[in-house]
């Protein structure tokens, strides 16, 4: 059992999970973030583990990330960050990133280290199924933490079916196939896929992401899963030089009443 | 030894598909499908006949007599060069999409560092009258302008990249990024032998028509189908998979492989993967990369915009590692002063980046007996500015 297993046993609406990058905007800000996030209510935090290369990310997170290496953030960094993070937030913790540094850092004992400091969950998106399968899972399930998996509006269903075998907290569904902080298209288009994932009766619950960005958003989410993740509109609103404190509550405030 | 992907997409532990799950989808169907069309008879019968009347293959092997003299040994050029568009590039392009037309796609992306590959590209849309976007980064759209001129006269849209050093890799990037954005109508024509399986193999086999012809142009002229040496440059490693190809189980055969060493390989700017990288994921490939100690992936340089990319393709760090290929680097002095050697020796203004492979004709103690062969990848026209920029420098009368 970990944080998020508890979170989910008690609570299957309105989740709010916020994603932002570590050492954005500044390299010291980690846990201040975390403490302002889980003060406001939201339910769990991704921290996101900036890359040089972030494939699978639009410009907000590709400039947030490149800010945040400049700032001088790397694993080691974050890490030291984060010791002690558990004497002050209680909420379920998720690190989020590319797989190279991981790699660099050495798999096995960055999943042991993030297990010391009572982190929850990674999401890895370029770590595929399979080799997580074959070559990782009992390394995770070893140091108790979640390996969540992403699924599209393009994911068959016997592969979604084969990743919530996999799962064993919840599975982070995408409105759209897209890079993260795409404006697309409203949900309207993706309601057939939100119904019909919702009647595969999946094992696990379903958390929304991309495209969520206001309380319209947050709430039509809702509608169809657990609940919502927010990254890019949140680090827009945290982007600003001023009062970070105001600007994560007025940004929390704006998705979700408490 | 062996040197084929496997099943899963591996050479030794390198390759793979390290890929997000936005990806899956297109890159699944061209696992389940490359070798099915390309081997197909028909698909063959198309790409055949267009490789000889469209790219007018094959190219010939030509002896360089003068060359040859300088290095005291016998020297053939594979004239990539020569083929149309002006680079291996194109045996690729016209492959691919063939494939992407049989796997319904209407859109074509792709991306470009000398913008050989985009100018492919951008060929052969325009002969299929599909819709082609090529990303490039703004460093080689200006050190490459010549080639940026060609794609859109071609009727290609080219996208500027700003990201990171504004080169092949933040291109890739971007291309990526595209396809991820369009799961449907596009199909992402990669241009070397790099990004998740099955794309490397792809591309190898689609490249590995110069070493079948090289095979059977050399026996017409030496009696032998087998060099003793053959040599290529590396940027992501697409012209010296397709030249390697056929000899890599002849190991009598030498292959070297020539990286750019940028202004040094003791100095940062380099883009000599296997000589400074270490092993991680790159564009969805295990692979030799270039990268800090905290894994994230360095900037490289090249004068060379076709090898300024920090990765390599995943069976030439298998290669490598196996010791099948020997690995060597040319810096930008050097490629400039091979460049100028062959067009003053042999009338041949060679691309850049076969520029380094010529570089290393007096790295290897050559004997007169031995057969040499360069693959001679691509043409110069696109580097006049850096060659006549060089020759003003080194030519300049004495004062
Ligand atoms: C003429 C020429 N040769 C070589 C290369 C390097 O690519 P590869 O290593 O895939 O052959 C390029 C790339 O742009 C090129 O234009």
């Amino acid at each position: 059992m970990n944080r998020l297993h508890t979170l989910f046993q008690k609570k299957q609406i309105n989740i709010l999970s916020v994603f932002f990058t570590a050492g954005y905007p500044k390299l010291n800000d980690t846990s201040f973030i975390l403490k302002e996030l889980e003060q406001n209510g939201v339910d769990l935090a991704e921290i996101g583990m900036p890359f040089s290369d972030p494939l699978a990310d639009g410009p907000v997170i590709q400039h947030s990330s490149q800010v945040a290496l400049q700032n001088g953030m790397s694993l080691k960094v974050l890490f030291r960050q984060l010791s002690g993070i558990r004497q002050h937030v209680s909420m379920p913790l998720i690190l989020m990133g590319y797989l190279n540094p991981v790699l660099s850092y050495g798999i096995e004992k960055f999943l042991e280290d993030a297990h010391r400091l009572g982190i929850d969950g990674i999401i890895l998106p370029d770590l595929p199924p399979e080799e997580y399968e074959e070559q990782y899972k009992s390394l995770f399930e070893k140091f108790s933490l979640s390996n969540i998996f992403l699924i599209t509006p393009q994911t068959p269903d016997d592969r979604i079916r084969k990743i919530d075998g996999l799962s064993d907290s919840f599975i982070y569904m995408l409105s759209t196939s897209a890079t993260t902080g795409t404006r697309k298209s409203g949900f309207d288009a993706h309601r057939n896929y939100f119904e019909h994932i919702r009647s595969m009766n999946l094992a696990h619950p379903l958390l929304i992401g991309f495209g969520i960005r206001s309380r319209e958003t947050f709430e039509e989410a809702c509608r169809y899963a657990a609940g919502a993740i927010v990254g890019t509109a949140f680090i827009e609103a945290i982007s600003h030089d001023e009062d970070l404190s105001g600007q994560i509550s007025n940004f929390v405030r704006s998705i979700r009443l408490k | 030894m062996n040197y084929e992907v496997s099943e899963k997409g591996f050479y030794g532990p390198y390759g793979g598909a390290y890929i997000p799950e936005m990806l899956v989808p297109n890159i699944t169907q061209l696992r389940q499908s490359y070798r099915k069309i390309l081997e197909s008879e028909e698909f063959q019968r198309e790409l055949q006949q267009l490789l000889r009347d469209f790219v007018g293959r094959p190219t010939p092997l030509y002896y360089a007599s003068r060359l040859s003299e300088r290095y005291g040994t016998r020297i053939y050029l594979k004239r990539e060069d020569l083929a149309h568009t002006g680079s291996h590039k194109l045996n690729n392009a016209l492959g691919q999409i063939l494939l992407a037309k049989r796997l319904g796609k209407t859109r074509i992306i792709a991306e470009t560092g000398a913008g050989q590959h985009g100018v492919a590209a951008a060929t052969v849309c325009a002969r299929e009258g599909m819709e082609c976007v090529v990303y490039m980064g703004e460093t080689d759209i200006a050190r490459q302008a010549p080639n940026v001129a060609r794609m859109k006269m071609l009727g290609a849209k080219v996208v500027p990249v700003t990201s990171g050093n504004k080169t092949l890799k933040d291109a890739t990037n971007e291309a990526i990024r595209d396809w991820i954005n369009h799961p449907e109508d596009t199909y992402y024509i990669i241009g070397s032998v790099v990004g998740p399986h099955p794309y490397p193999d792809l591309v190898a086999r689609l490249q590995s028509v110069i070493s079948l012809e090289l095979r059977e142009q050399l026996r017409k002229k030496t009696g032998n189908t087998d060099p003793d040496y053959i040599l290529a440059c590396v940027g992501g490693g697409s012209n010296a998979a397709g030249i390697f190809y056929h000899y890599l189980g002849h190991q009598a055969v030498h292959l070297i492989a020539i990286e750019a060493a940028g202004k040094g390989l003791d100095t940062n700017e380099t883009a000599a993967t296997i000589k400074k990288g270490r092993p991680g994921i790159i564009h969805g490939s295990k692979t030799y990369l270039m990268q800090n100690e905290d894994g994230q992936i360095t900037e490289p340089y090249s004068i060379s915009a076709g090898l300024d990319y920090p990765g390599i393709g995943p069976m030439h760090s298998w290669l490598y590692e196996t010791g099948r290929v020997q690995f060597l680097s040319a810096t930008d002095t050097e490629a400039l002063k091979s460049a100028l050697e062959l067009t003053r020796l042999e009338g041949i203004i060679p691309a850049l980046e076969s520029a380094h492979a010529l570089a290393a004709l007096s790295m290897i103690p050559f004997k007169s007996s031995h057969t040499v062969v360069i693959n001679l990848s691509g043409r110069g026209d696109k580097d006049l500015a850096a060659y006549t920029d060089y020759i003003t420098e080194t030519e300049k009368p004495n004062q």
